[in-house]
């Protein structure tokens, strides 16, 4: 069910300002791809611009191509949340929904598309996707509570959990381990290796030793210029980018001699 | 003060000492101070004056209740309509003004939204006086033909059992009116709330697929459900304690009917009815006039501070 990410020539605009120009790249299927970079250059709206999220801020839009698969996000015939149905996402902050149970978190996805769930077929689900997301054995004893109570690690374990319950073909994540705690970090880590034989994943991160981590291939991100529109300066497989990347300003900015 | 006194120079001394005595913070907070204070001593007047007038009418009976046989008899029609009156409004206004409010925070694009909430508001700043004339001259008669139909299809429903009068002056032409009366606060306060709830929230489930509506009823309502219920219980306290609109639209009788579409039969409410008596009462009818009153400020009051308490709750659990 991993599908391959094909991007051509996307200019990425909120409202009149153009915040991301003219990318074009290839993201394989079953894979890690890192985008890394400083802060304010567009990674972020990139990787929200894949699940036409970044739609969802009143003014912003796309121009160009971004095709699943053979099929273009953003043709006018393409309905916004059947794409957001099949590439789920991850945030920064974990994010999940406050009035609910854990188990009616991980749920919450699920509930949205379908009719009616038997419990047991229901009870299968959550057991499967908080496995999926390493947490079944730390929350597998209290199903019933608020998935708030839960610490921020964990909490964000159960939002991948919720994210992968609905079976998408791609998962991004937006600096997923950016308000996690180092043995927190490591677990989702560990969770990213394991969920690449099933899914293709997006990671933005400001980790440089976290993208060396857990990607296969890496893109850098930088603005052209102060005041100018962020772009993709560099995109190759992870090894090469951080041994002998073939631009100057990535190999300045993955050895701190950024500027 | 049993401190242990270390040699310090003057300096120092003097520094500690000046830093509390900022005039500024002395004046303002003795203004805050007293402002409160003043507020409680009004509250607390209107108390003990309506208790005290109003207990010499608890004995009260015949002519003193315009012809009941005690206060309460007097008393229970005219709570019985101002309830009937207000909740009438409640189921009217409470889905219409969360709508509207949902529009304004979630579905229109922004100007539009800007215009409605501003709309909306100035319906808060007319006059009750004129929304009194507008019920009767233009809203009651224009409801006579759809009261003609309910009684007609709907008759065997004990609401709408009739006979509807040609002015249309009727206890549910009351409760719309009160309901377009509330309208602005309810969708004041819903609106604030809704545009509260935490952005990460809406987007967590708009990236698992929402739609727009299933997000509303994923993180929107869960969140401002309280403040939901306090803005309805907030209206409710308004539509109780209007007078003039109610006033000009029913005719005053002192009856117990669900009756929504008659005149004859339609109960009064408490303010409304202060209103068109107190002016030709006297003596012992003054007292029964403001012990209503006292019984209209304890059901306000009650309604008003349960609305606030259970905001306050949602506030402290969310």
């Amino acid at each position: 069910m991993a599908k391959s990410i094909d991007v051509s020539d996307l200019n990425i605009y909120y409202g009149d300002f153009l915040a991301v120009e003219g990318v074009s790249m290839t993201i394989k299927a079953r894979s890690v791809t890192a985008f890394i970079g400083p802060s304010g250059c567009g990674k972020s709206t990139f990787l929200r611009s894949l699940n036409r999220m970044h739609e969802v801020i009143p003014g912003a839009r796309v121009e160009g191509k971004v095709m699943v698969d053979g099929q273009s996000l953003y043709e006018p015939s393409v309905d916004p949340v059947a794409v957001r149905r099949q590439i789920g996402m991850v945030f920064q902050r974990p994010n999940p929904f406050p009035t609910m149970s854990i188990y009616d978190n991980v749920l919450s996805g699920k509930k949205l598309n379908s009719k009616r769930m038997k419990k047991s077929e229901s009870d299968d689900l959550v057991e499967k996707s908080l496995r999926g997301a390493n947490l079944w054995t730390e929350v597998k004893d209290r199903l019933g509570k608020p998935g708030m109570g839960l610490s921020g690690g964990q909490q964000q374990r159960l939002c991948i959990a919720r994210a992968i319950a609905v079976e998408p073909q791609v998962l991004l994540m937006d600096e997923p381990c950016s308000a996690l705690d180092p043995i927190s970090t490591s677990a989702i880590e560990d969770l990213i290796h394991e969920l690449k034989s099933d899914y293709t994943i997006v990671i933005v991160t400001h980790n440089m030793q976290q993208a060396a981590r857990v990607s296969d291939e890496t893109g850098f991100f930088n603005l052209k210029a102060t005041g100018e529109p962020g772009q993709l300066v560099e995109f190759n497989s992870t090894k090469q980018m951080f041994t002998n990347p073939d631009n100057e300003a990535t190999e300045a900015y993955i050895s701190g001699r950024f500027g | 003060m049993a401190m242990t006194t270390e040699p310090r120079s003057d300096r120092d001394v003097t520094a500690i000492d000046q830093s509390t005595g900022r005039v500024g913070d002395v004046v303002f907070a003795g203004l805050a101070r007293s402002s409160g204070l003043l507020i409680m001593l009004a509250l607390a007047g209107v108390a003990v004056f309506l208790v005290v007038q109003g207990s010499g009418a608890l004995g009260n009976t015949g002519d003193a209740v315009y012809g009941k046989d005690s206060i309460w008899g007097y008393v229970w029609p005219l709570l019985f309509g101002t309830l009937l009156a207000s909740v009438i409004a409640m189921i009217i206004a409470a889905p219409l003004a969360i709508g509207v409010a949902l529009i304004i925070s979630h579905y229109a694009p922004r100007p539009v939204a800007k215009t409605l909430g501003w709309l909306i508001d100035l319906l808060a700043a007319i006059p009750s006086v004129v929304y009194g004339l507008w019920g009767i001259n233009f809203l009651a008669l224009n409801l006579v033909p759809a009261y003609d139909w309910l009684q007609r299809n709907a008759g065997w429903i004990p609401f709408f059992e009739g006979p509807v009068p040609n002015s249309g002056r009727t206890m549910l032409t009351a409760g719309i009116v009160l309901a377009v009366m509330a309208l602005p606060i309810i969708t004041a306060i819903c609106r604030e709330v809704f545009a509260q709830t935490p952005k990460m929230h809406q987007e967590a489930a708009l990236a698992l697929g929402a739609t727009r509506w299933e997000m509303i009823r994923m993180t929107v309502f869960p969140y401002a459900r309280s403040g939901m219920i306090s803005a309805v219980l907030l209206g409710l306290g308004r539509a109780l304690g209007e007078t003039m609109a109610v006033a000009l639209v029913l005719a005053p009788s002192l009856l117990v009917s669900f009756n929504l579409i008659t005149a004859e039969q339609s109960s009064s409410t408490i303010a409304a009815n202060i209103a068109l008596n107190f002016g030709n009462a006297s003596g012992a009818k003054i007292d029964t006039l403001i012990f209503t009153g006292l019984v209209l400020f304890i059901i306000t009051f009650a309604v008003n501070f349960l609305g606030r308490a259970i905001a306050v709750r949602g506030v402290a659990k969310g």
